[in-house]
């Protein structure tokens, strides 16, 4: 924790503190009629002592910080130091002036004034040194609570993302065996496209921005895999104009949702598939809507998608704090997935980062 | 030895074909892409050994089997399906994880020659009945239609001799399952047992009356009435928290 001493701007005023209040002393004591060293030695001597029991108390609140008998606490330090200080610095005097004259009588009759003045620096101090530290400690479980939030948010990213669906990694494995044996040219080609797109799962950053044309190249190589896998019962339809393809989206974002798609589509009708994915502008947002066929008597999309949408609605939210970018609806016997983008500027986008 | 593939995936099929030339005894009567294909080619050709996939269009591999009378006995082939294996693992059905080799599948081929009955496939039917993968809908036959009854359309269960009657919109369907089965696997849905012979929607009731002593009378939103036993009222007050 940072001493109250750390603070540079602090020392300067501390110091300055002690030099008017030793000023003070020695005008006042002057006043009183007494003599030059006298006052002096007595202004220099008691704030010197006033300081170290300044130092004293602050340092023990950096050490020991009261909790709920907070302000007893500070009285009672106070006080106890208070006392201490009148005793040494009547001491320390006595020892130097051992005499009876104008001075020892000042000393004497003024002895309350002295305390009191003593008591409400020292206290001060001990007020102002609970209230550092005290606000020292919450910004020190503040940071720790921001660094903790941090570091979860980006492991839950990490995990969002690294969701990689085994079904499709050992389903893939089984047809690039059976095309081993039958077509082994279109195997070699399958494993090169798997390599492709496990490579692009393992190497992208979460936090990092692509293109729609990077996202859609990334896209159409899951899709051919998959083709692969169903045969003809899986088509596509891919829509979008030619200058929407520098809008920028989060990595790896599209291709679950496209997955989720696919998987509900193909396993809640028989026959044919076609996956439609459309990607417009809808202010400054990029629009990207996706499209399957659903049996509409049977089907509990909400509880049956289960991880697929729901990471995306996570991560949408954690990049954005906005909850209402992914959006579903049913028409027909169509199910529409629709996600909104922000298209954010490279300033904003760093501060997200 | 007649055998029958069912798989979604054309490729997935295409191997267990080539591994299966190896056999010359094994006859390929049939090969079907969903469930649906799968209890046709079943009954038509009544065949000895089935391979099966578990994630399939419409029905699953396990709803698939629950709808056929005598389910023949069954290799199953999966990717990755952690709660199916473990409904493998405790039975004599022999499954197969997807890749696999050759050495792999002469092996499971081997287990079923030595092995084979269909209680151990009925069996792995009760097991997989429970798994995550249907637990929120109930596939029942309906003549010679398939009807898939997602549980939230269900009104209420009866109890039927060794059926159980579920009851919904449409009329009632019936499954041959136990009440004690159901009342386990709806609790997570709502459902409660409010008598020996009825297990109820929760969602659906709108008062319950009291009928005489100790026994009560719910009344359905959709204009049903059904008796409460004793144990059912504490068990239904227990549930809705009253």
């Amino acid at each position: 924790m940072n001493s109250i001493l750390s603070d540079k701007r602090l020392r300067y005023f501390f110091l300055a503190w002690w030099l008017l209040w030793t000023l003070l002393q020695y005008i006042m004591l002057r006043q009183l009629n007494i003599d030059q060293v006298h006052a002096i030695t007595d202004s220099v001597v008691s704030n010197i002592l006033l300081a170290v029991s300044c130092f004293f108390i602050s340092n023990n609140m950096k050490y020991y910080l009261p909790r709920r008998e907070k302000y007893w606490y500070v009285l009672v330090i106070s006080l106890t130091v208070s006392f201490l200080w009148m005793l040494a610095q009547q001491a320390i005097m006595w020892m130097i002036f051992n005499e009876a004259d104008n001075y020892s009588e000042v000393i004497h009759a003024s002895w309350s004034i002295r305390f009191g003045a003593g008591f409400l620096l020292i206290s001060s101090m001990s007020m102002f040194s609970l209230l550092w530290y005290s606000q020292q400690e919450q910004k020190e479980i503040e940071s720790r609570k921001t660094e903790t939030e941090q570091l979860s948010k980006e492991a839950e990213l990490f995990k969002l993302r690294q969701q990689l669906q085994p079904h499709f990694l050992f389903n893939s494995l089984n047809s690039i065996s059976a095309l081993t044996g039958s077509n082994p040219e279109k195997a070699r080609h399958m494993i090169q496209q798997l390599s492709d797109f496990l490579r692009g799962t393992l190497r992208k950053n979460e936090q990092q921005w692509n293109t729609l044309e990077e996202e859609l190249k990334y896209l159409q190589l899951y899709l051919d895999i998959e083709k692969v896998r169903f045969g003809h019962r899986l088509q596509t339809e891919i829509i979008f104009k030619n200058e929407i393809l520098l809008f920028k989206l989060p990595a790896l974002l599209l291709q679950p949702v496209v997955e989720n798609a696919i998987k509900f589509g193909l396993y809640d009708t028989t026959g044919e598939v076609i996956i439609k994915i459309t990607a417009t502008t809808e202010d400054d947002h990029l629009k990207i809507i996706v499209q399957n066929p659903f049996d509409s008597e049977t089907s509990q999309p909400f509880k049956g998608t289960g991880f697929g949408l729901s990471s995306i609605q996570r991560r949408l939210f954690l990049l954005f704090a906005r909850s209402d970018l992914l959006q579903t609806n049913k028409e027909n016997e169509y199910f529409i997935t629709t996600i909104l983008i922000p298209q954010i500027s490279d300033g904003n986008k760093r501060k997200n980062n | 030895m007649k055998v029958i593939l069912i798989d979604d995936e054309p490729l997935a099929r295409g191997i267990v074909k080539e591994y299966l030339q190896s056999y010359s005894a094994a006859d390929l009567v049939a090969e079907c892409s969903d469930g649906f294909e799968g209890i046709k080619a079943i009954q038509q050709f009544e065949p000895d050994l089935i391979f099966l996939d578990i994630q399939m269009p419409k029905i699953n591999g396990f709803e698939m089997l629950e709808l056929i009378e005598n389910p023949p006995a069954v290799i199953f082939t999966t990717a990755f399906d952690e709660f199916a294996i473990k409904a493998f693992e405790s039975n004599a059905v022999d499954y197969l994880l997807k890749p696999f080799s050759k050495e792999r599948f002469d092996k499971a081929i081997q287990k079923y020659l030595q092995h084979a009955n269909s209680a151990s496939t009925k069996q792995v039917i009760e097991t997989a009945a429970s798994s995550p993968l249907q637990q929120n809908r109930i596939v029942v036959k309906d003549g010679n239609k398939i009807k898939i009854i997602p549980v939230n359309k269900i009104h209420y269960l009866e109890a039927a001799d060794d059926y159980v009657k579920i009851f919904t919109a449409e009329g009632f369907f019936l499954k041959k399952r136990t009440m004690n089965f159901f009342e386990k696997s709806l609790s997570a849905y709502h459902f409660v047992r409010v008598h020996r012979s009825y297990i109820v929607n929760t969602q659906l009731i709108t008062r319950i009356d009291i009928h005489e002593k100790d026994s009560h009378i719910l009344l359905l939103s959709t204009g049903e009435k059904l008796p409460v036993s004793k144990t059912g009222y504490s068990k239904l007050k227990e549930v809705l928290g009253i």
